[in-house]
């Protein structure tokens, strides 16, 4: 038969000869090379006490912001939702009452801000698609959970820490301390 | 009657049953310690980290391991045959212990103006009664996969028992060979030439390949673990099992490879002598006592290179198929160590007549 | 009574009660682990006699090796009480008579013999033990020896042949 491509290679199939008949040899071989890797470096990382450093546009988990002065961000427009290919958000919008100008930047606020993560692709749709900049994916990832209710977050969990009150927690949040 | 039992030496039976006592203990902790051993060992080959969560190193593994044995549910199969199925891994479990019985631990130690040696029994027909235990480590498969009702566990039983049986005959031909040399069934006799001597393994090569290969086949460990083959059987003759019941089948295994490496170590490498060492003058030296100790750390220091050796077999070569399993057996094995046992007895003779080569 | 002769009784006990049992089973299979028993316990005898030797090959070759090829076919062929096959009348009654039979002749071979005069040396026959027994075997036997081997080999060729591929 002709050869189509000049790569082919041609397997031999004569008998064996008394020597590969023993296997001795072979087996030799093949046990000097799992012997080997004994000393090879191993490329496991022991995951919770080391941790593989992130790359600067890993999309993970959502982070809903805040301003310098610890006011939410979000005026619940629904362009996130609009953007996001897997319809995993959904939101309420309500109204700033006086009083709250503290709490919220704007007038119209997310009363109730939720990420379906069983749904969630990752894809960072919803980072581009906000007007307000006030939602952007960290560099963690979704920890796993006994039931589907636990991957639907809500804002206590997509929240980001209060710049003011936890100044620190606000910082590793944002990745400004490694 | 009370006369009788006053005349028996008590201090012997109580020295006897301590002894006993702690060989068990040994070959349990050592057993389970090896299922640690086994992980790693895989683990470093295949360029893993192995069981590193519990305890340094992962060494309180086995201890979970076993704690998750005891915890689970004890099943047994409504269409089984309840006695038997209960009795099978107990019978494995029973044989694979049996056998320490006979290997020599150490010479001997002095505790309160006695001698103790660091041997449970001294028969004169010890590597017989090895090779008779071992034959009954059958039962231990095959009563546990029949009893199970299961197509899968009989067709795996009957491998497993047939292997045995066929590689036991390869096996004892091997030793007979060695027998030649040593004169003696005893295998503290047989310690004794070796001490302070070229050690049988470089007398007798390819008994030593053959007796290794049979060992392995005997273990029922990889390339020879027909009997559990989980790709064809699902699981082997185990498949049944649950909770340590299976624990006891698994632990059975390992103490198996813990005793064959110990009368490996004992017929072909000096068993507890301490290699480039005159164990005697050290003795005088140094207290008996010293001695033993050493010899038995030199003999467990040999196990574990065996166990380590079976381990890194496991690891490498992969499953025969049952038709050169049989195929090595009895037209490969046989037939050698027939020859080596022609060779040496004919070698033998020509030393006894005085023949100097 | 000394620890040889509890001993010897408990193991006759056994080995009676296992024999029986052997009979009486209704599960082949329980047979066989029945016989098994009874080769341990004829073995724990042949120790008492101080015939190691015997005793452990007793083991290595009945208990360890024929009983699991019994224990094979038996297994293969999944025999219970369900499908055993209805015996006929006649067989069962050449069987008593024959075994009956067999019960007189024993009788009365045995009844006169001086069971005194021939018990067995406990303290001093050690021509059980290996060493006297090899020496026997190879001196005084050495001819009925050699042939009963050649009869082995025999055997193995014949299972060669039947074991080749036409």
């Amino acid at each position: 038969m002709q050869a189509l491509t000049n790569r082919v290679q041609v397997v031999e199939r004569k008998p064996l000869s008394f020597w590969e008949k023993l296997y001795i040899p072979a087996i030799a071989k093949g046990m000097f090379i799992t012997f080997s890797h004994i000393f090879k470096n191993k490329p496991t990382i022991n995951y919770p006490e080391k941790t593989r450093p992130f790359s600067p546009v890993f999309r993970g988990l959502h982070v809903l912001n805040r301003d310098e002065e610890g006011r939410e961000r979000c005026t619940a427009c629904g362009l996130c939702a609009v953007a996001c290919p897997a319809e995993a958000i959904t939101m309420e919008a309500a109204e700033r009452l006086p009083g709250e100008e503290g709490l919220y930047r704007e007038e119209k606020y997310a009363a109730k801000y939720e990420i379906n993560m069983l749904r969630c692709i990752f894809c960072g749709l919803c980072e581009e698609a906000c007007p307000k900049d006030a939602i952007y994916l960290s560099e963690t990832f979704a920890p796993a959970n006994y039931t589907r209710k636990g991957f639907i977050y809500g804002k206590e969990e997509l929240l980001i820490p209060d710049p003011k009150t936890q100044p620190e927690e606000f910082a590793k949040a944002k990745g400004l301390t490694k | 009657m009370l006369g009788n039992l006053m005349a028996v030496d008590w201090g012997f039976v109580f020295e006897k049953l301590i002894l006993i006592a702690v060989v068990v203990t040994v070959s349990l902790v050592v057993a389970m310690y090896e299922t640690w051993a086994e992980r790693k060992v895989a683990a470093v080959i295949q360029d893993r980290r192995g069981p590193n969560r519990a305890g340094p190193f992962g060494l309180f593994q086995p201890l979970a391991d076993g704690l998750k044995l005891f915890m689970k549910e004890e099943i047994i199969p409504n269409s089984s045959n309840k006695l038997l199925f209960v009795m099978g891994p107990g019978l494995a479990m029973l044989t694979a212990m049996m056998t320490s019985a006979v290997i020599p631990w150490g010479s001997k130690i002095v505790l309160f103006g006695r001698t103790i040696p660091l041997q449970i029994a001294d028969i004169n027909i010890g590597i017989l009664y090895i090779f008779g235990v071992v034959s009954m480590g059958v039962y231990g498969i095959m009563i546990g996969g029949w009893a199970s009702n299961n197509k899968f566990s009989l067709l795996a039983a009957i491998r497993g028992a047939s292997q045995i049986i066929s590689y036991e005959l390869a096996m004892g031909l091997s030793i007979i060979a060695l027998l030649m040399l040593t004169g003696s069934l005893s295998l503290k006799t047989i310690i004794e030439q070796q001490q302070d001597h070229i050690y049988y393994v470089f007398f007798q090569p390819l008994g030593f390949l053959i007796f290794l290969i049979c060992a392995f086949a005997e273990c029922n460990r990889t390339p020879f673990d027909l009997s559990e083959a989980e790709n064809e059987l699902n699981f082997g003759y185990h498949q049944e099992y649950s909770s340590m019941k299976l624990g006891f089948y698994l632990f059975a295994e390992y103490i198996n490879m813990f005793v064959s490496s110990a009368v490996m170590a004992t017929l072909f490498f000096g068993g507890y002598d301490i290699p480039f060492v005159n164990d005697v003058s050290f003795g005088l030296h140094h207290g008996q006592n010293l001695l033993a100790l050493l010899q038995t750390v030199s003999l467990l220091a040999k196990i574990a290179c065996f166990v380590f050796f079976f381990m890194w077999v496991r690891w490498t070569i992969p499953r025969f198929r049952y038709d050169q399993l049989m195929d090595l057996g009895w037209k490969k094995l046989i037939p050698l160590s027939l020859v080596n046992m022609v060779v040496t007895g004919f070698l033998v003779l020509l030393r006894q007549n005085h023949w100097h080569f | 009574m000394g620890i040889t002769q509890i001993l010897f009784w408990s193991l006759s006990v056994l080995a009676l009660f296992s024999a029986i049992m052997v009979v009486v089973s209704r599960n082949p299979v329980h047979s066989v682990l029945w016989l098994i028993m009874v080769f341990f316990a004829i073995s724990g005898h042949y120790i008492l006699l101080n015939a190691q030797f015997l005793a452990i090959v007793n083991l290595i070759v009945y208990a360890g090796a024929i009983m699991v090829l019994f224990l094979f076919v038996i297994m293969l062929m999944n025999l219970n009480a369900d499908t055993e096959p209805q015996k006929n009348k006649w067989l069962k009654i050449a069987g008593v008579i024959s075994g009956g039979a067999l019960l007189l002749v024993f009788v009365a071979a045995l009844k006169n013999v001086d069971a005194k005069a021939h018990v067995a040396q406990v303290a001093r026959g050690d021509i059980g033990l290996i060493h006297n027994l090899g020496i026997a075997l190879f001196h005084d036997y050495v001819v009925p020896f050699e042939i009963s081997s050649v009869l082995f080999l025999s055997a193995m060729v014949g299972a060669v042949v039947i074991g080749k591929k036409e």
